[in-house]
């Protein structure tokens, strides 16, 4: 029973980094209603720069985040000028070609900087554990949640007590209706993809310093945000959220009571489940033509 | 019929010069291994061809209905490990006997298309294409764990005729994939011509208007995905035949699932040449790039950017847009009197 405990404790600390990437992907969904694949790839990329950083300079992978997101943010902000906004007509299944193709680029250009052996991010909390309840929790999952959770609060923050918040969502409720009242959906659309990708740097942080990483992880991750997203209901942040924690939690329950070999697997078949039943997902909207 | 068909018949010689160029064509393909016996170039053979079965066979989902499904590698995978596994355990003796197990692996292949089909298309647009990725991932762990089914990573072995060697080894498989190629062609044209496949172009322009005006949107849909994971399941025997060795992470590759639908995007969404052409120019460029850069990882980046090149300049794909220009120079005044469906149905 402890175990079991301990078990969904890991799973809501770490459902708390795939809650922060699965939400920059849901908000990019809800104002563009593409499915950017490339998200995993460039959650790794995140990781990766904050990897070099503390190679050259040592510098803790947390506070390298100074640097990285508002860099990410700028790489957000041209590959959608570059990439999405040219594509006219079929945008939704080009759009998903397009952020694939991005998906590869990165992942050859890590592969021929960084070579594909894995690496880790280090940092003196990424051993060191404390003790609760007669539990031990690493610093690290504790420090990466919070972070997490201070992102996704800002997050919120900008999205409901700000004008630009408020732009990006009447984007996500009805791009023509916000066109017409005067918003540049367009420009809203760049920035929200930038701001999704640079909370992929973020997440890419705490992914890296909690899990081994080399340039093909993006496969992985993307199946499991991808799934979340779809969990959630798309373009739904709340939905995002808890369906990661869920996922999150069943996944490590499923680990110690079956095999960690099947951990994975009720990820997907949780999917499938809700599909059976409601296959808008659990915050999804029913929209004719989308869903 | 399509606009170009009925453009020739204007011109007169055109579906003349069509045949021709379709008979130099199918001689071409039939005489390949004698033209060219090398191992080496009847090894390319095989892939390209098969890349074109994929890419035809995708496109009767894909193209037709417009439901984009990035996983059919699980159906590739599923299609390899049950011919592997009945050739294993019926204890078949390696040679021409095992090519006959390839549409029983269609048949296994089509009975989980029909499970994973019923679940996958409760949902549309993107929700129907990450479920599809999500079914890839399943059927990629289910032959990563269920070790003593399928090996686990371990790979499992296929036997393999010890007596085909030299440069006629290849051949056997060559003329496989082209049959299967053959046989998805003929599929796609038929289903192009058919009631069923005006259903699925209603499915692809209007979902709903089709279900009101009375196409039974569920059955056809549904339908065409298995048809076009059977097509897809058969290549994937054959290929497990002949690679002799199934590796979960080779064998339900994301990359073999994402080049299909490439392919057919370059050559044309929707239309019975285009993924042939597209399958053939890619799969080139392909090859040459894992042939040179391939070590340095820097093929992944090329090839990124080749898709890249191919959706920002040719979104609708070559052979749409080759015949909007031909008909431009046949008829430069009437060409403002074409309808947007009029182009495209144009193939």
């Amino acid at each position: 029973m402890s175990l079991v405990l301990q078990a969904a404790a890991l799973g809501i600390l770490t459902g708390g980094v795939y809650a922060l990437m699965a939400s920059g992907l849901t908000l990019i969904f809800g104002v563009m209603r593409i499915i950017n694949v490339g998200h995993g790839a460039l959650v790794i990329l995140g990781a990766y720069l904050s990897f070099a950083l503390f190679r050259s300079f040592h510098m803790d992978p947390f506070l390298s985040l100074v640097v990285t997101m508002p860099v990410m943010f700028a790489l957000g902000v041209i590959l959608q000028l570059v990439f999405i906004r040219p594509l006219k007509t079929d945008r939704e299944a080009l759009s998903v070609l397009v952020t694939y193709a991005i998906a590869l680029g990165i992942e050859g250009v890590l592969g021929y900087v960084f070579t594909t052996n894995y690496v880790e991010l280090r940092a003196w909390y990424e051993t060191a554990s404390f003790a609760i309840f007669g539990f031990h929790i690493t610093y690290v999952y504790v420090f990466g949640f919070l972070l997490c959770l201070a992102i996704l609060g800002a997050l919120f923050l900008m999205l409901y007590r700000t004008a630009f918040g408020g732009a990006i969502r009447a984007t996500m409720l009805n791009r023509t209706a916000a066109q017409l009242i005067g918003i540049d959906v367009d420009r809203v659309s760049a920035l929200a993809f930038g701001v999704g990708v640079a909370t992929a740097a973020a997440g890419g942080v705490v992914f890296g310093i909690t899990n081994a990483f080399n340039p093909g992880s993006h496969y992985d991750l993307i199946s499991r945000l991808l799934t979340i997203i779809v969990l959630g209901g798309l373009g739904s942040l709340r939905g995002a959220i808890i369906a990661a924690l869920i996922m999150l939690v069943t996944e490590d329950i499923t680990a110690v009571l079956v095999s960690p070999v099947w951990a994975n697997f009720v990820f997907f078949v949780i999917l499938v489940a809700v599909l059976i039943v409601r296959p808008q997902g659990l915050y999804g909207v029913r929209v004719r033509d989308r869903i | 019929m399509t606009e170009a068909s009925t453009l020739g018949l204007r011109i007169g010689r055109g579906p003349a010069l069509k045949a021709l160029g379709l008979v130099v064509l199918a001689v071409f393909a039939l005489l390949l291994p004698l033209i060219a016996p090398d191992p080496a170039t009847t090894n390319i053979a095989v892939f390209t061809v098969m890349y074109v079965g994929l890419a035809t066979a995708w496109n009767i989902m894909g193209g037709y209905t417009g439901y984009i499904s990035l996983g059919h590698a699980a159906f590739f995978g599923i299609g390899a490990y049950a011919f592997g596994l009945l050739v294993i355990h019926l204890n078949i003796t390696p040679g021409y006997a095992p090519f006959l197990l390839v549409p029983v692996a269609g048949t296994l292949t089509a009975v989980f298309a029909v499970g994973i089909g019923w679940i996958a298309l409760r949902t549309r647009a993107a929700t129907f294409v990450i479920v599809t990725i999500a079914f890839m991932f399943i059927v990629q762990l289910l032959a990563e764990n269920l070790v003593k089914l399928t090996g686990g990573g371990a790979g499992l072995s296929v036997p393999y005729p010890h007596d085909w060697g030299g440069d006629f080894f290849n051949t056997p498989f060559y003329y496989a994939m082209l049959a299967l190629a053959v046989i998805a062609l003929a599929a796609s044209w038929w289903i192009r011509r058919s009631k069923f496949g005006l259903g699925l172009l209603a499915i692809r322009d209007d979902e709903d208007k089709a279900l009101a005006v009375g196409v039974p949107t569920r059955a056809f849909k549904l339908t065409a995905f298995v048809i076009s994971a059977a097509l897809v399941g058969m290549i994937g025997a054959v290929y497990g035949y002949y690679v002799t060795y199934l590796y979960p992470q080779f064998v339900v590759d994301p990359l073999i699932g994402i080049s299909m639908v490439l392919m057919t995007f370059l050559g044309g969404l929707g239309t019975l040449s285009g993924p042939v052409i597209g399958a053939v120019l890619l799969e080139r460029a392909q090859l040459e790039f894992a042939y040179r850069f391939g070590a340095s990882r820097l093929y992944l980046v090329l090839f990124s950017a080749v898709f890249l090149v191919v959706i920002l300049i040719l979104p609708r794909g070559i052979v749409p847009s080759v015949a909007d220009l031909v008909r431009r120079w046949r008829r430069p005044a009437a060409s403002d009197a074409t309808t947007p469906a009029e182009q495209r149905v144009a193939s």
